[in-house]
Formats: C-alpha cells, structure tokens, sequence
C-alpha cells in the first residue's frame, strides 16, 4: 500500500468526467456579474476512471469491521447487516423529498412508527423520538428536556448536572451546552459510583444526574435503584447515556432501573454503520413526565392507522427541532430492519453473546497474566485490562500494544479511555465475533507482549505493516495543514511514478 | 466457552443485575423475520412511496448523482469503519476528509473546513455558537438573522442555542422584493454576529457584499449560509464584501446525498484559519510518520469532548463521515467546470419553468430581481388544493409558503434543478393549467 497521491495532483487542466456534466450552457444573464464567481473554486480536474481508482485504493487503507475485528470498547462495532444498508436505499426511501406529504410517505412513516414503538418498549419508557441525529445530539436533547421540565414548574434553581467521574466526554459537554453547571460524582474501588459522594452532592440545585449502565467501566451499576430513589427525593432526574445498551438489551430495562429519559446510539446497540466517524442516530426515549417536550417531529398514528408529523400544534412545550427535517432518515430505517430482523428474542440474544463473547475474552487474557482491572466483577459486554505493571516492568504502554495489534491484523481496543485507569484498553468484542477470532486475538496479545519483553524497542517502533509509520501528532497540530491549495505539490508526480515502478 | 468463564449457563452472567429489576416480556415487540421477510416488506413499503415529478427545494435538492459515488460510498472499507482515531489503519478515511477539508476550502474560499457536522441547520446553530465564543470584542451576546433565513433553521438555531443566553433578532426583508435591503439598513448596532444566507429561503440573491461590509462595520462576524452547488457559480463567501465572510457553513447534501426523507445529509463548515481553534468537530490535519512520509490524522482535539470535556466547543462526537465521503467523490467525479454546469442548468431550468408557469392566467412570480434555482409563484387562489390536486396526478408542484405564514398562503416556492427536462416543465405547466381549470370551475 504505497503512499497516494491527493486527488488534486493527479488532475490536468482542463480534464473532465464527460458523462457527469448536463451540457455547455450559456452564463446567466439575469444575474449581475457582481454576484458572479470570477475564479474557478480549485476542485480536481480528473477522469472518472482516476476517481473511482483513487478512491477504491484509498478504501484499502482503511480498517473496518468488514475486513478486521474491531474489539474497540465503548463503541460497538458489530457487523453491520448489509440487508439493513440494501433495503433502505430502495428507490421508494432514497427518492423521497423530505416536504413531500404524508400520504406519499406512508410506507416510510410506518417504519418509523413501528421502530419508535419498539424502542419504547425495550427501554420501558413511555415515548421515543427519532430526530437526534447522533449520540450527543440525543444527549442535548434529554438535557434539554430536563431544564424545560423544571422550568415548566417553575425550579429554576436547579442548575447542576451531576456526573460520574468515568463518564464519556459528551456528557459535561452536554450539560454546558444545556447551560448547567457540572458536578463529578467520584466512583469507588469497585467500580460504582460512590453512594455516600452521591448523597452528599443532592439537593435544591440538582438538576439530574447523567449515567451510563452498565457503566464506562465495563460494570453494572448495582445500586442503581437506590441511586434512582436519592436522585429522585431530591427532585432531580435521571439520565440514561445509552452507549453500552447493547450489553443489556432486553435482559433489562432503563425505564425499570428509574430512568426518565435515554438516549439510544442506534449506530452501536443497532447496528447500523459507523461510516468512518457517521452518521450515527441517537433516538431518545422519554417516560410520561417528559413527553410534552419531546424534540420534534415525532411520527404519530391516528385511529385510522394513517401516520402523520405530530409537530409543535400538538406539542406547544416541545424543546424544539434540532434538524432541518426528519434526522437521520435514512439511518432510521436500517435500524428498523436492524430491528426486526431480531424480534423479541434476538434482542436478549444480542445481549447474551456481547456479555458470553467479553467474559470469555477476559478469563482467556486473565489466565494469560494480563491484568483484568476489576477481577471480581463480572464483565459486561467490555471490559478493562491494564498495563500498569508492564509498562513498570518492561516499559510496554497501553499505547505500545494498541498500535502493535494493528500489525496483527486487529483494530487496537479503546486506550486509555476510562481516563481513571492506568495504561488500560477498554476491550469490547461484541457478539458478532467467533470464538476462533477472539482466540486468535489473545495468541496475538501474549505474542506482542513476549515482543515487547524481548525487544522493547521494537515494539515502540510499532506499527511496521500499515501504510503509515506512527504520526507526528505534534507536528500536525503545530504547522497546520488541513488544506491542499493549487501551487501545493508535496507529492509530486516524480516520486508517484517511481513508488509506482517499484 | 460457558466451562472457561466457569459458569453453568448464560444467564449467570448477568448475576450483579438486580433480581428485581429484571424480567421484562416485551410482550410488543413482534417476532424476528429472516430477511426475505423484511425485504418483501420493505419493498412493499418503498414501492408505496414513489412519488413521481418533484419540484421541491426549500433545503433539499433533487440532482443527478454519478452511479460510482455511492458504488464506492458502500464498500464496507469505507461504510464499516469507525472514526479514524487509530491513524495509521485510517489513512485510506483520513486522506479523503482532507481531500474534503480542501475541496469545501476552494468552494467556499475560505482558508480551513472541519470534516463535517450532522446538517446544515444544525451547522447554523454550531456556526452561532462558534461566532459568540470567537468575537471577543462584541459587548453583547447578539445575533441578527436574517428574515430571509430558512424559517427551519432559525427554528433550529433557537432550540440549540436557548440556554446559552444568546439573543436572537431578525433583520428585516422587504415584503415585495423577498431580499434583505442593505441600503437602508443604517448600521447593525453592537452586535456579535450576522447571518445571511445566499441564496435566500426565497431563491434571491441577496446584496452579500454590502451586507458583509455593514456587519464588519458593527463589529460583528459575519456568518454566511450557503448552497454549495451555488457556489461553482455564484461569488464564494470567502470574496464577499472588502474583507470576506467569516464563517461560511450550510447543507451539504446537494453533493451527492440522496433526498431520503431529510437524512441523512451533512453540515458543513469553513472559516479563517484565525479561528480554527473555536472550530466544532473533527479536524483533519497533514503531518508526516517516523521515516518522513505524508499521512494524515485527526488534529487540534484539545478543542473536543473527549479531551476538553465541559470546556469543549461543542458536545458533538460522530458526525456524517460517510456523507461526506461521497460528497467527496462526487466532487471530484464533477469537478469544477462540472459543478459549474450543474449550476447553470439548474438556474435557466427554473428560469424556463416560471416562464411556462406564469403564462398561465392567474400565475405569477412575487419578487424580481436576481435569483439562483428557486423563486415563488403566486397563484390565483391558497396553494394547498392546488398542490394536493398536481399530487394526486403524481407531481409535487412546489413548497407551499402558507405553512409558514398564513399571509403567504397562496404563494409557491418551485425548483427546477437539472435534473428537470424541457418536458417535464411542459407537463407541470400543462398538469397545473388543468387543475387550475378544476377549481376555477368548483369542480
């Protein structure tokens, strides 16, 4: 995999795509010159067998779940049913314009309806709206809600948001942006949070608290009911951050835990692609107390079983809208495949193998010496190794590991991520993964660490078969490039003939 | 795999979960289907929502789309990979979001792109926010937007930007001409940032040098909302005014993204290099490895969540990757000159199509004065019959104004983009003749 040109340097002036242009057209003459561009805006000028080229190669520099293992905890990354991807991209979806009326989107609407209903129902909560168009935009939206519905009651003086200290970064950013002040709750040696912390931190100014459960940890927060009551007495909420759903799909619910809003990252618990970084969908589910500020629009049904846009006629105290249209559409209806290709038992079946596959995966790494962090708890659908003794021992980092493991074929787990542990890897195998590839991934992780007893050094250099050395990250952020301009020619054609010679 | 864990059955494993607590039967949800099954119903359902002729915009755009953008979008190296934090197996996304990153630089003329944000109403409200944090000079926590504005995305602005204590004023527009009039305004006042969007809600173009030039005049930032289609024709936001816009954010989905219901699309967002480090999102950078070659990797993350947490620029994670890798290869697929044709076909099809409307006794167009692939028709009665009857002979005829405002409840907005033939123009002037006929008639 050599070093590939940017597509603006293999161009030649004047070259052309002949079949992607609708014609020669004459310069408008209804529209001033004043308004006119005078330069030509710098885009490649190449042949489309030199796109598709360029782009199908560049793909071959890419990991991804359908060429590697991806044990990248907190994520999710599970195979993504290519049905999911085919059956939304039917010319019937793919064609619809989002102002189009509701009766030429029946077919579409119904899916939606059908999927907000059973989102609601394997969260137990009372309502679910789809237009969140990703993890923290469900997130904003949940806030959102709670400070409408204290400020409906006329509480304004709740304006904190209580926080574990291992939570994901989306969720203080969340409550800023929601205009709250942050309060870190600190979590025991056993991985739950600290009761006693949390008793003390309540009171008129609580707004809510933001929990993920299991949590970031890779453990189930086992006082979460009484949590519920403490949060509760003093008049706050309780907010679901629904990243490791996968782990507990229907064995257990949010809205029976006591929660009063979640939301849903539909790209992990179902399934659908992450897409080198999106789009993602983040559907939030409410229970009564919250639904008249549900984000808008919600897709309703009437007696007749027409399905129509519940907008803001009917829900005057909605938070609002947060997308142009309907979210990620598109997104929503591989979910809903996602959805009903499991059924009532796949649910619970995809909770069962994520838990079976991580718990296997750590008694293997446990019995190989690794140090599982929190050994007498069970692990969810992740958990966490440390490498704090190797990299005292031996001078090999979480860091050394992750990028070695790419070498080896496998995507490096989430490092040093939760932020509370030392040297760790946050593994999450997922339930879509055999039994073989998770024991070819602990020969690969015994192997790396004897190289890393043999040869430190070596092992720092790590990764050798990527297509790219480790990164001079300093740098990047240093000298900023983050844009080719015409007149740059780093890479010049010279040296793409010879690597291509090579 | 049960015996290595060393426990009897799969249910202990959920052992810490609370007897209590679990249980549930989930008595609604239905029972899984093998993928025939969901195909056939899905089929049946997309096939149920084919629409026929569509002369809609208002924010979404029908164009045609090369048939390898989404051959290559979909291949699983690109549509199952996750965000490309390990750089060294991600140069293949990494080097395309530079790509990206340059090829919206150019467009737009501005000198640095984030790699997207989740659409362009939500790029508006991040572009508002972003403004306020980079203005430190303005003394007040003001936003003028336009009255030409998308009426969703203020709706959108408001939403995500309530609690920040930010006030959001309009400017206004004149009624007859549907642009803003920057003669007359006399100044902004002290004010943090201005929004205009070009072309407008109404497909007018509004006077964006002058307006740039007052808002800069006030002290404040100007904040551009563009079409990015537009922009192979149209002056970039980067040229407006002595001095350019200063942020320039909007609707990615014109390059490439199929309509699909609303989304997924993709918000993007350029700006100077001054105020990269106020920048929302994911940001690509160029750097070189250990043996000093070009690679790409995620740079300035001291600016997001994961890193920043509470003092991040925005609680924003995932974003619209694979959007913008097709945006990206349509770009490239069109080129310039492409685009620029796309451009021009989309003006003159909706400069044919009001000509053939407004032939029609009754039809005629609300505002002169420039425009770029929408205006607003006026028709001889309210817009909702008449739009329900061109959709029960399978032709969307248009955005009907009045859902906005009730005063515009006869007012249409249409689009034409390339896409349209000579033909089709000639079947909705015909279609809509008939059914004007109809009510004129009472039948």
């Amino acid at each position: 995999m050599g070093n590939d040109a940017l597509i603006f340097e293999q161009g030649s002036p004047g070259r052309r795509a002949t079949a992607q242009a609708p014609g020669h057209l004459p310069a408008p003459d209804g529209i001033p010159a004043a308004f006119l561009r005078q330069e030509a805006p710098g885009l490649p000028e190449v042949s489309e067998l030199q796109v598709v080229r360029h782009y199908t190669r560049l793909s071959q520099r890419n990991f991804s779940i359908d060429t590697h293992f991806y044990p990248l905890g907190s994520c999710t990354m599970k195979y993504n049913p290519r049905a999911s991807n085919s059956l939304a991209l039917l010319p019937g979806f793919l064609d619809r314009h989002p102002w189009a009326p509701t009766r030429c989107g029946q077919g579409f609407m119904a899916c939606l309806w059908e999927l907000q209903d059973m989102l609601a129902e394997v969260t137990g909560l009372a309502g679910v709206s789809l237009t969140p168009m990703a993890g923290a935009q469900g997130e904003f939206a949940g806030v959102a809600m709670i400070r409408a519905y204290h400020r409906a009651r006329n509480d304004d003086a709740r304006t904190e948001i209580l926080v574990p200290d291992a939570a994901h970064g989306t969720n203080p950013a969340t409550a800023v942006m929601c205009g709250f002040r942050v309060r870190e709750i600190p979590t025991d040696s056993d991985g739950d949070v600290d009761m006693q912390a949390l008793r003390e931190a309540v009171g008129p100014a609580t707004a809510g608290i933001m929990l993920t459960n299991p949590s970031t940890l890779g453990v189930f927060e086992r006082r979460i009911s009484e949590m519920a009551d403490v949060v509760h007495q003093a008049g706050g909420l309780l907010y679901y951050d629904g990243a490791n759903l996968n782990a507990i799909l229907g064995k257990v619910r949010p809205g029976d835990m006591g929660f009063d809003v979640i939301h849903i990252n539909l790209h992990k618990t179902f399934s659908t692609p992450h897409g080198g970084g999106g789009p993602g969908a983040g559907a939030i589910g409410v229970g009564e107390r919250l639904l008249p500020f549900m984000p808008l629009p919600v897709v309703g049904r009437d007696e007749s079983g027409e399905y129509h846009w519940v907008t803001e006629a009917d829900r005057p105290r909605s938070i609002g809208r947060l997308s142009a249209f309907m979210g990620n559409a598109g997104v929503l209806l591989r979910a809903y495949v996602y959805a009903r290709m499991l059924g009532r038992e796949g649910m619970s079946r995809v909770a069962e193998f994520a838990t079976l596959n991580a718990n296997y995966l750590m008694t293997r790494l446990r019995q190989e010496g690794f140090q599982v962090w929190f050994r007498n708890r069970r692990a969810s659908h992740e958990f966490i190794i440390s490498f704090r003794r190797e990299a005292r021992e031996h001078g090999i980092t979480a860091m050394d590991v992750a990028k070695r493991l790419l070498d080896y074929g496998y995507h490096a787990p989430t490092a040093y991520f939760p932020l509370l542990v030392p040297e760790c890897l946050l593994i999450e195998p997922t339930e879509t993964e055999t039994r073989e590839e998770l024991d070819g991934f602990v020969a690969a992780m015994v192997a790396i660490r004897q190289e890393g007893i043999d040869d430190i050094d070596r092992l720092k250099g790590a990764p050798y078969a990527m297509p790219v050395r480790r990164l001079d990250e300093v740098r990047a952020a240093r000298e900023l490039d983050l844009a080719w301009r015409p007149g740059d020619n780093r890479t010049t054609d010279t040296s793409t003939a010879t690597r291509r010679a090579k | 795999m049960l015996d290595t864990i060393g426990v009897a059955d799969i249910n202990a494993l959920f052992d810490e979960i609370p007897d209590a607590l679990r249980g549930a039967s989930l008595d609604r949800l239905p029972d899984g289907l093998p993928e025939q099954a969901i195909s056939r119903l899905m089929r049946e359902r997309a096939a149920a929502d084919e629409t026929g002729l569509c002369f809609l915009g208002a924010g979404a755009y029908r164009h045609h789309i090369p048939a390898a953008v989404w051959e290559l979008t979909t291949r699983g190296e690109y549509y199952s990979a996750y965000t490309p934090y390990q750089a060294e197996a991600s140069q293949g996304t990494l080097q395309l979001l530079y790509e990206y990153q340059s090829m919206m630089a150019g467009l737009t003329a501005m000198e640095v792109s984030n790699a997207s944000l989740y659409d362009g109403a939500s790029a508006l409200a991040e572009a508002v926010l972003m403004a306020v944090r980079a203005n430190r000079k303005a003394r007040e926590r003001r936003v003028l937007l336009a009255d030409t504005l998308h009426p969703v995305y203020r709706q959108v602005v408001e939403a995500i930007v309530a609690n920040q204590g930010i006030e959001l004023e309009a400017i206004p527009a004149a009624e007859a001409d549907g642009a803003l009039d920057a003669d007359s305004a006399d100044g902004f006042g002290d004010v943090a940032a201005v929004v205009v969007q070009q072309p407008n809600f109404f497909g007018r173009l509004e006077s964006v040098d002058a307006l740039t030039d007052l808002a800069h005049a006030a002290g404040a930032l100007l904040i551009a909302v563009v079409n990015p289609v537009s922009l192979a024709l149209l002056k970039p936001p980067g040229m407006w005014g002595a001095r350019g816009a200063d942020i320039a954010c909007g609707e990615g989905q014109p390059l490439g993204i199929p309509l699909s219901s609303g989304g997924p699309y993709f918000g993007f967002l350029c700006t100077r290099k001054a105020h990269v480090r106020q920048v929302p999102g994911r940001i690509i950078g160029r750097t070189v490895d250990l043996e000093g070659r070009s690679g790409y990797t995620l740079t300035l993350q001291a600016r997001e969540q994961h890193i920043r947490r509470s003092k991040a620029t925005s609680n924003i994670c995932t974003n619209q990757g694979l959007m913008v890798t097709a945006a990206t290869i349509h770009m490239a697929m069109l080129g310039g000159e492409g685009l620029r044709q796309v451009a021009l076909a989309c003006h003159h099809n909706t400069a044919r199509l009001t000509a053939a409307l407004t032939e029609l006794p009754g039809v005629e167009t609300v505002h002169e004065g420039p425009f770029f692939h929408e205006r607003v028709i006026r028709m001889p009665g309210p817009a909702g019959p008449i739009l329900d009857r061109l959709a029960d002979r399978g032709l969307l005829g248009g955005y009907d104004l009045g859902g906005h405002s009730p005063q515009h409840r006869d007012q249409v907005l249409v689009c034409a983009t390339e896409v349209i033939t000579a033909e089709d123009i000639r079947h909705y002037a015909a279609t809509l003749g008939a059914v004007l006929e109809e009510l004129h008639h009472g039948q």
